[in-house]
């Protein structure tokens, strides 16, 4: 079985591509609609607001998630914002602005007409989500307000305090409910993806998990749509919810779907840092708050004097130093990997010298604290909370922590992965921040995905495609099943010594160390050797209680596990491949002498597309050229 | 569902009802310890008050009548929201500690419970005169009946406690009621407490005066 | 510090449950309430006992997914905060801790300290959206909201769907949550149209549910993670009163637990 990664981008300007693309595709007659039942794996931001909309346009729609409900996706936990060209403060953006900012955030890694669309249809996102209720910010006069926000020199991004991601989530979420009353949706709560059906080459069904009985259910339809989220947990501490995982794009990737970019992933730079090993996740301080803070460390190695005892000489503002123009809104891979060099140094601050300070004092003086205050008094009330120290008196102390993935599943303009009929929206999906996201996109992708772009183009699919009547009855459907049965049977055979989490912990740290923020040929040889070694001893020694036929929480983990312990070794392998450094990927071997990444885009101006042969073969890489007819290729500079 | 029967099926609809049956009753509280204390100014005033209650048939039936649909409109709602409220949480917690609930909001239930068995006690006391512990009752002489009843130290003290239960019932019941309309708004709050208050500890402190000087001997 | 536990142990649905006494040994004030359970549950893991269930997911107080009663007190004794948010500094060496799940007869308890809150989804199910399809929405700016509304609208929009206020109620009412998202809308043009239907066809289904009725204790709104005010069970109260008044009678299909 060979992959094929044709993009299927319709010609024509770039401006015009989408809209004559709507009118290519071809549409379902509403009376056929409802024949056609889809399959829609996440209620997050993208899947969330797709399963809702599909409702609407008629299709029966099955929406699954892990959670006890669809309103708890972690589209929730999004804190800054949302971009949209509207150019409401008059101050410079349009659609062209907001694609080329994207494209060149993104490090020219990602493909010219899908961030183009993503551009266009942002400002139809603000308008469905106000007239849905969602309460974003506003002016005195009733108007909409706007901030900016990392990587850009407009103000162009959407809040609601620093909820913006549970406002818009709980606006699809509200939609979704709608079309579940309406009978259109039916919701699966509590239900894990364990596997794909894939039937005659086209995507027909999936396999869950009752997490509550733990049943081994399938379910069919016409079409499968994944919106299952990053892969950000495979580094164990990130700031991705407990549940967040790989499994669902993962198993698709083992039924054939090509994996893209898997190494591109993204370290955001205002965390608050590890406390000790019981650390079982990082919080993120929402990056607004470098549009008022500092960041800072001692200029002298350990340093370990108070904040407030160091005068401003012995300061290093070294954002501000390197990055003049940006200063503390260069965009997150450049901020988060000086914050490491000057740990490196060993000029870090805090327990274990893994810190930087982000000091507040300055906007304190010149805006007043409670200007502070209501601006990020929230936020400053989390950090108390975690770190109890007080950040009005304080400078807070920040470190880099995963937090997105750009990489996933490959898709064509149409959303489409290699697999017929499976198509992958959101984080899930590989497709719009190329090697780096711009801050608050995520949030534009995933709802544009959903809102907009899905409910087109899977109509042309279904529209363009005979379905023959598939059941569990099916051999292949049985099959999997058999699969997925042998598997938590495996899981629980072990019986060994070690608990889930201490293995999830050590293959983290193994990743962190050589594939984290910077990377090199050595480190990465490293890890592909050790992670095989590790994947065995957890086949072997794993301790898994309880059965499978009750609510078993170890056992959800250890399913997880399993497959991020397989896929860390295809994320090191493309970061070994990929021999340049862009974006999110910085290679120590490839960089300029001042320490900026080094593109290779005479070699690497491609996506990087993986595809599955084996357990015991090695994966195959594929490439999507990537061609720049309308921007052309520069380098990323925030100088 | 929003038939008037649907409405008082509800939860929301039935703590309406409630609170204008109650606000009813506290009209009536309110005039009936302002007449009471009549008493302090001696037998006659009383009892013409009394006459004067009783002169004209028509209008002593109606009161009667509302104020008795009020009391009956009030105790079901009351009654039916104690028992849903009692099987919403089958199983009790081990622990549970209030954080912000006031002494006297859970002292609903048993305050109200109380209330009636006095209410009920107290027609057949003062307004039937079924029952005359210690005394002869009299249709027209409502003062001596009032004295020579709370000499009798039981009785006197069963009124006193079901004026503290009183206290308690209205100090949450009146604030209760903005709750219940609707009138919650944060430049008023702390004038509805105190009003809430100081209405209940009027009322009941007037009431209370009655039977605690009849017993400390001031009145006789 | 050394603390410990006595914990609801309740092996699936229906089935009968107690109180289990675990020792919890040097624990980190750093560590969040989550995190002391975690640690406890690798030591149980290791003698071979069945961890303690429990559920979380975001661990930064939004997606309401935690929950428990922390020695009587929903989510614990830090105010505004859900339990994974706490933090074991709120707690003293020789601290003895009841941990229980939220109690009501519409949250069934399904393991150990996981209930079942689908209860709340169907509330929200019998009117808490606005009724447009994706598309019709006109441009952002053709609607004015005034600030002080949009702030408003914003505080009761809050909510996390947690059921702290189920669970702290005296009456195991769904009032708070309830009020919230009919507040939410309730407070925007855009949630004028259908304001009237909404708070009839929510409060209906939050009886249907079984829940307990409001008594105005007040205890929700302590035990809120996000503070959301008794305001808005007084507003709900005011729809719901005029909606019944004035709103013609319609047949709501409401959605049957
Ligand atoms: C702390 C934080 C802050 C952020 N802030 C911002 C911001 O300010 N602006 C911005 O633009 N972006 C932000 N992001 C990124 C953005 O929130 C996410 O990329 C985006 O919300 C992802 O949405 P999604 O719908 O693709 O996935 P999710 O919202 O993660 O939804 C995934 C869904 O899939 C379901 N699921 C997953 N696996 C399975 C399975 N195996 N079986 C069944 N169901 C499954 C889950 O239950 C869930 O419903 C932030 C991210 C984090 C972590
Ligand atoms: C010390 C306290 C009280 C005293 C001395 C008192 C006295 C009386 C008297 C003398 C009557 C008979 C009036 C008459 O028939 O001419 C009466 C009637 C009544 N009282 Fe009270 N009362 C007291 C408290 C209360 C309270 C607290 C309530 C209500 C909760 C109440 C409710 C009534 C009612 C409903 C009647 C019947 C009125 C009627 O004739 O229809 N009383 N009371
Ligand atoms: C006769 C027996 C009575 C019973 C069983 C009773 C019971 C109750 C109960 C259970 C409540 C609900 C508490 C709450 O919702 O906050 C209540 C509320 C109230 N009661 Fe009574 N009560 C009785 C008599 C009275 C009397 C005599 C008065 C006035 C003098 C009164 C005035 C009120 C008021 C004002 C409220 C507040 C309504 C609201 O909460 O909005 N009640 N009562
Ligand atoms: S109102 Fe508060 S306590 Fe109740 S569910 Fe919402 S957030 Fe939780
Ligand atoms: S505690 Fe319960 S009684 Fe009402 S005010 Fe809150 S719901
Ligand atoms: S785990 Fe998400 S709110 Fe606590």
């Amino acid at each position: 079985m060979s992959i094929n990664l044709k993009p299927n981008v319709p010609d024509g300007p770039l401006a015009q591509k989408w809209d004559r693309h709507k009118f290519d595709l071809k549409l379902v007659n509403p009376a056929n609609k409802r024949k056609h039942t889809i399959i829609m794996v996440g209620s997050g931001l993208a899947g969330g607001s797709a399963a809702a909309t599909l409702g609407e346009l008629g299709y029966n729609v099955h929406c699954f998630c892990y959670q006890d409900s669809p309103r708890r996706a972690h589209s929730i936990a999004a804190q800054g914002g949302i971009n949209a060209a509207k150019n409401y403060p008059n101050d410079g953006d349009s659609i062209w602005r907001l694609f080329y900012d994207t494209v060149k955030g993104g490090d020219f890694r990602s493909r010219e007409a899908n961030v183009y669309r993503l551009a266009q249809v942002s400002v139809n996102i603000i308008d469905q989500c106000v007239a849905q209720g969602v309460p974003f910010a506003r002016e005195y006069g009733g108007l909409l307000a706007n901030r900016s926000f990392g990587g850009a020199q407009v103000s162009r991004t959407f809040y609601a305090r620093g909820q913006t991601g549970q406002q818009l989530l709980l606006g699809a979420y509200s939609a979704l409910e709608r079309q579940i009353a309406a009978g259109k949706v039916t919701m699966h709560s509590r239900s894990e993806m364990l596997d794909l059906i894939v039937i005659d080459g086209q995507a027909r069904g999936i396999v869950t998990r009752d997490m509550v009985t733990g049943k081994i259910e399938t379910w069919f339809g016409d079409a499968v749509v994944l919106g299952t989220g990053g892969y950000g947990n495979v580094f164990y501490l990130s700031t991705n919810a407990k549940g967040c995982n790989v499994t669902a794009a993962y198993r698709a990737y083992k039924r054939g779907a090509a994996f893209a970019n898997p190494c591109f992933t993204q370290i955001h730079p205002t965390c608050i840092p590890v406390a000790g090993d019981h650390q079982s996740k990082l919080t993120l301080m929402s990056e607004s708050l470098r549009n008022d803070g500092r960041v800072w460390v001692p200029k002298k190695k350990g340093d370990t004097r108070a904040p407030g005892a160091i005068p401003e000489a012995e300061r290093d503002y070294y954002l501000e130093r390197k990055y003049p123009s940006f200063g503390n809104l260069a965009p997150r891979d450049i901020s988060s990997r000086s914050a490491k060099e000057v740990c490196d140094e060993g000029r870090g601050v805090g327990p274990g010298g893994r810190g930087v300070y982000l000091d507040f004092a300055d906007a304190i003086s010149r805006l007043g604290e409670d200007t502070i205050r209501e601006r990020y008094g929230n936020l400053f009330e989390m950090y108390e909370r975690i770190t109890d120290e007080n950040p009005y008196k304080v400078p807070m102390r920040i470190y880099p922590a995963v937090h997105y993935t750009m990489g996933g599943l490959w898709v064509d303009y149409n959303l489409m992965g290699t697999i017929d009929g499976l198509f992958v929206i959101g984080e899930a999906n590989f497709s719009d921040h190329g090697a780096n996201r711009l801050g608050a996109s995520a949030l534009m992708q995933g709802l544009a995905d959903g809102y907009f772009v899905l409910p087109y183009t899977i109509g042309n699919y279904i529209a363009t495609r005979k379905f023959a009547t598939v059941d569990g009855t099916h051999p292949e459907a049985r099959a999997v099943v058999g699969q997925v049965g042998d598997r938590i049977a495996r899981l629980l055979a072990v019986q060994g010594t070690r608990t889930v989490d201490s293995f999830h912990r050590e293959l983290g740290l193994l990743l962190w160390e050589h594939c984290g923020m910077a990377r090199n040929a050595e480190g990465l040889r490293a890890a592909l050797a050790r992670i095989p070694e590790l994947r065995a001893e957890f086949w072997r020694d794993v301790k898994v209680l309880g059965t499978g036929e009750e609510l078993n929480q170890s056992l959800e983990k250890a399913g997880r596990v399993a497959d991020y312990m397989e896929f860390a070794e295809l994320m090191c392998r493309d970061a070994l491949e990929r021999e340049e450094s862009c974006g999110g990927h910085f290679r120590t071997e490839y960089q300029t002498p001042d320490g900026e990444a080094k593109r290779d885009d005479a070699r690497f101006a491609h996506v990087a597309a993986w595809e599955y042969t084996g357990d015991d073969t090695p994966p195959v890489r594929h490439v999507e050229p990537l061609h720049y007819e309308n921007i052309e290729l520069a380098t990323r500079s925030y100088k | 569902m929003s038939t008037p029967l649907g409405f008082a099926r509800s939860t929301v609809g039935r703590k309406v009802i409630m609170a204008l049956t109650g606000l009813l009753l506290v009209g009536f509280v309110t005039g009936h310890v302002a007449g009471n204390l009549l008493v302090f100014k001696g037998p006659g005033m009383l009892n013409a008050y009394g006459a004067l209650l009783k002169s004209s048939a028509v209008v002593l039936w109606t009161v009667r009548l509302v104020m008795l649909t009020a009391v009956g409109l009030h105790v079901w709602a009351a009654l039916t929201l104690i028992r849903l409220n009692q099987v919403s949480r089958p199983v009790a917690y081990t622990k549970q500690v209030p954080q912000a609930s006031t002494l006297a909001a859970r002292l609903m239930r048993a305050g109200g419970i109380l209330l009636l068995v006095f209410i009920v006690f107290h027609l057949l006391h003062f307004t039937t005169g079924t029952i005359h512990p210690g005394y002869t009752f009299s249709e027209t002489d409502v003062y001596s009946n009032v004295v020579s009843s709370f000499q009798v130290p039981w009785v006197a003290l069963f009124y006193i406690l079901a004026m503290v239960a009183l206290l308690a019932h209205l100090s949450h019941g009146i604030w209760s009621f903005f709750q219940t309309m609707g009138w919650n708004h944060p430049r008023f709050n702390t004038a509805r407490r105190v009003f809430a208050t100081v209405l209940a500890l009027i009322v009941s402190l007037g009431f209370i005066a009655i039977p605690s000087a009849i017993l400390g001997g001031m009145l006789r | 510090m050394n603390l410990t536990l006595h914990v609801w142990r309740q092996p699936g649905a229906g089935a009968p449950g107690r109180l289990v006494r675990y020792e919890a040994r040097d624990v980190s004030p750093d560590m969040s309430f989550l995190e002391m359970l975690d640690v406890v549950n690798e030591g149980l893991i290791g003698k071979g006992e069945a961890p303690i269930a429990f559920d979380h997911d975001c661990r930064e107080g939004i997606c309401g997914s935690c929950g428990v009663m922390i020695n009587g007190v929903a989510h614990g004794p830090m105010a505004g905060t859900a339990t994974c948010q706490l933090h074991m500094r709120s707690f003293k060496d020789g601290d003895e801790i009841v941990i229980e799940p939220w109690r009501a007869r519409a949250f069934p308890v399904l393991r150990d300290l996981i209930v079942d809150r689908s209860p709340l989804d169907r509330i929200i199910q019998a009117g808490g959206y606005i009724s447009i399809a994706t598309g019709n929405a006109p441009d952002a700016h053709t609607i004015l909201v005034p600030k002080e509304d949009a702030e408003s609208a914003m505080d009761a929009a809050q909510c996390i769907g947690c059921g702290a206020c189920v669970a702290a109620c005296p009456n195991a009412s769904a009032m708070l949550f309830t009020a919230a998202k009919v507040s939410h809308l309730g407070l925007l043009p855009q949630g004028q149209p259908e304001r009237d239907r909404r708070a009839v066809r929510m409060v209906t289904q939050m009886d249907l549910e079984g829940f307990g009725g409001c008594t105005n204790y007040g205890e929700c709104t302590a035990a809120c993670p996000k503070g959301i005010s008794l305001e808005t069970i007084a507003r709900m109260n005011r729809d719901y009163r005029v909606a019944s008044l004035r709103a013609r009678p319609e047949s709501t299909a409401a959605a049957g637990p």
